[in-house]
């Protein structure tokens, strides 16, 4: 059985999102001047964390099986 | 705006990634099937990810947001009408011939439902344009990464002065890209695309989100911009009436046929992911199932070029001086919105046009989206997306050339009869040689501009007329090799040859055209033109390659069994459910491209 692409991409975007949303929690709200006043890291990080989430859900349920 | 740590570790995280990826599938590569065809395992849905994230290269996401700022939603005939139709075609009535005969390449097939010579022209042709492509690719990205400052920072670290960026940046694309196509071959290649594909939407998506936020929605761009910005078929009754300066005739046979035809259903960059898929069924699938995503990224990758052109002029900031840290938008009193105008490199002045206004830069339309609208955090994603876009590209240029390489010109002209070991060693040589290939290519674009332009025209008349071949081959079983070959040669003069006598208005004789003398006819704009002598070559290639036929001697109709649509067994749907079969796919694909088209008439 080879690797499942949903498992690299699960780590990756679990990351990425994790990086985003741990940043965006302690960010100086200055820097979202740029954009409209959103705090885009976090709502943009726990977005890409749980897609991150679901793909290694899925990748890890198929290995199992 | 600097580049700060955060937008460091998002960055150099994905490169990592990117290679671990292929190391932790070297161990699955052990034939030359696993390296050069994946082993022709992979599931549709992968298969139709990698489609068309290998098609995503730097002229996409960069280009497309480009003519976005310059001809508005036009651009989405690029999408809808130049590549969702033919899609559709190669994934309903091409795939069966390509995945069903023994072929493991696209030159490959016309060797068996042609002759060696046909191969031949096809493969070396090829061969050479991957390698020119990726080198095209690498270079491009290495001029964005200059003009951004963005990598200054890691150079002023090692003390290094900032004008080496080119070279960073072409050496550690170069090195990315070889090591994960090197350690474990196509199916590395695909996967790195379904994450950068991936990868690509997270970047794209929140831009275009807060872009449209802050110019008050769809409706809010329509009103800033003029009526031909927001409407894809409007006015094309007549070239001046639109901003393309092409008739619908042109455009719908020009782009939505001939060359999109022969782009989608022939280029083996994207028919090798299609290929690789793990039955028949996922592959017919594939293109289909890519054209769904290909048909919706008008709105990630367009959008944020109309955004940039209608946002408000920004006041003149200073440019970033080299060795300065900074990472920001260039901006400059002459642009539009915020796409600059763009500035002759030897005077340090604006460029004119013929009619003395400033001609924008409008490559820098996303980059500067990028860095007017995300924070530090985002603004590494952002970039992200971009290198993931450029190096997709790459890979795919990359796999694409050593298959070609290995099985059409190694194995057919210089050793036959090698061991299986050998070929695949041979195929991670052709890995490295075309890599390098691609570095030379990319300094060559630097010093001789115009050279790559003579190329890529030439590459353009070599590419017109292939659809016809392939048109003739799978659907008319008396078509010949000495048909099909002639047929080819004569495609490509008659592209050269119309290139040659035509002139787009307001172009002096030269690369642009009417450089055999004579000017014959004048179109509206380059891309009419363009289109036409795609048209000419389609048209002379098909009658030709009938006349030669219908001369030459036609094969056994036994020996294309498989190879010819008359003569082979049509696949059964039955099996399947109704859902899951090809044509119910292709038929929503085709009515969702059509309600696209009414809405954004």
């Amino acid at each position: 059985m080879r690797l499942d692409v949903r498992l690299p991409i699960g780590l990756l975007f679990s990351f990425l999102g994790l990086v985003l949303t741990v940043f965006g929690l302690f960010s100086d709200p200055e820097i979202y001047r740029v954009s409209l006043g959103i705090n885009v890291n976090l709502t943009w990080g726990i977005v890409l964390l749980g897609f991150g989430l679901v793909m290694l859900f899925f990748g890890l349920k198929r290995r199992a099986s | 705006m600097n580049l700060t740590l955060i937008d460091g570790v998002i960055i150099v995280a994905y490169l990592i990634f990117t290679v671990s990826v292929g190391w932790v599938l070297k161990r699955y590569t052990r034939t030359s099937k696993d390296f050069f065809q994946a082993g022709r395992a992979l599931p549709a849905w992968v298969c139709g990810l990698a489609f068309i994230s290998a098609n995503l290269g730097a002229q996409e996401v960069v280009g497309m947001a480009a003519s976005g700022a310059k001809y508005g939603i036009a651009t989405s005939h690029f999408y809808w009408i130049g590549a969702v139709p033919a899609m559709v075609f190669v994934g309903l009535f091409m795939m069966p011939f390509y995945y069903g005969s023994r072929a493991r390449s696209v030159p490959e097939y016309l060797r068996l439902r042609f002759d060696e010579k046909t191969r031949a022209l096809n493969a070396i042709s090829f061969a050479i344009m991957t390698v020119f492509s990726s080198g095209i690719s690498m270079y491009a990205m290495a001029r964005l990464l200059q003009s951004l400052h963005v990598l200054d920072f890691a150079l002023d670290r090692f003390h290094l002065p900032a004008d080496r960026v080119f070279d960073l940046s072409v050496i550690l694309s170069a090195l990315i890209v070889l090591a994960y196509v090197l350690l474990g071959g196509l199916i590395s290649a695909i996967y790195n695309e379904v994450l950068q594909f991936f990868l690509i939407v997270a970047g794209f998506m929140p831009l275009v989100f807060l872009g449209l936020k802050n110019i008050g929605g769809w409706q809010g761009l329509v009103e800033r911009l003029p009526r031909g910005y927001t409407h894809a078929w409007q006015g094309l009754g007549h070239p001046p009436t639109n901003p393309l300066g092409v008739e619908w005739f042109g455009l719908v046979m020009g782009l939505g046929f001939v060359l999109s035809f022969g782009y989608w259903c022939t280029d083996f960059l994207v028919v090798q992911r299609a290929m690789a898929a793990d039955s028949m069924e996922a592959a017919r699938r594939t293109p289909l199932i890519a054209s769904i995503p290909k048909m919706l990224f008008p709105f990630l990758v367009i959008l944020p070029g109309l955004i940039a052109i209608a946002l408000p002029n920004q006041p003149a900031r200073q440019a970033p001086r080299s060795g300065e840290r900074a990472a920001m938008a260039i901006s400059s009193p002459l642009g539009q919105g915020i796409i600059p105008a763009k500035v002759d490199e030897k005077t340090g002045r604006p460029e004119l046009d013929a009619d003395g206004r400033p001609v924008l830069d409008y490559d820098l339309a996303v980059p500067n989206m990028l860095l007017h609208y995300f924070p530090a955090g985002l603004l590494g994603l952002g970039l992200v997306a971009l290198l993931a876009s450029f190096m997709s590209g790459m890979a795919g240029n990359v796999t694409a050339f050593n298959t070609v390489w290995t099985y059409d010109i190694y194995q057919s002209y210089i050793r036959a009869n090698a061991s299986d070991a050998h070929y695949l060693w041979m195929g991670r040589m052709a890995t490295v040689f075309g890599v390098a290939l691609s570095v030379v290519t990319a300094y060559f674009a630097v010093r001789f501009n115009n050279i790559m332009d003579v190329l890529q025209l030439v590459f353009a008349f070599v590419n017109a007329p292939l659809f016809a071949t392939f048109l003739l081959g799978m659907f008319w079983k008396r078509a010949t090799g000495h048909g099909a070959f002639s047929g080819l040669l004569l495609g490509t003069s008659a592209a050269a040859l119309h290139q040659g006598l035509t002139l787009p208005g307001g172009a002096e004789a030269g690369l642009k055209g009417g450089w055999l003398g004579a000017v014959v006819h004048q179109y509206p704009s380059q891309m009419a033109q363009n289109f036409w002598t795609a048209i000419f070559a389609w048209t002379v290639c098909f009658i030709g390659t009938i006349g030669v036929s219908l001369v030459t001697r036609p094969r056994e109709e036994k020996e294309l069994v498989g190879l010819v649509y008359s003569l082979t067994e049509r696949i059964s749907q039955k099996h399947q459910v109704w859902y899951k079969r090809p044509a119910t796919l292709g038929i929503s694909v085709l009515l969702l491209a059509a309600v696209l088209n009414w809405v954004f008439w």
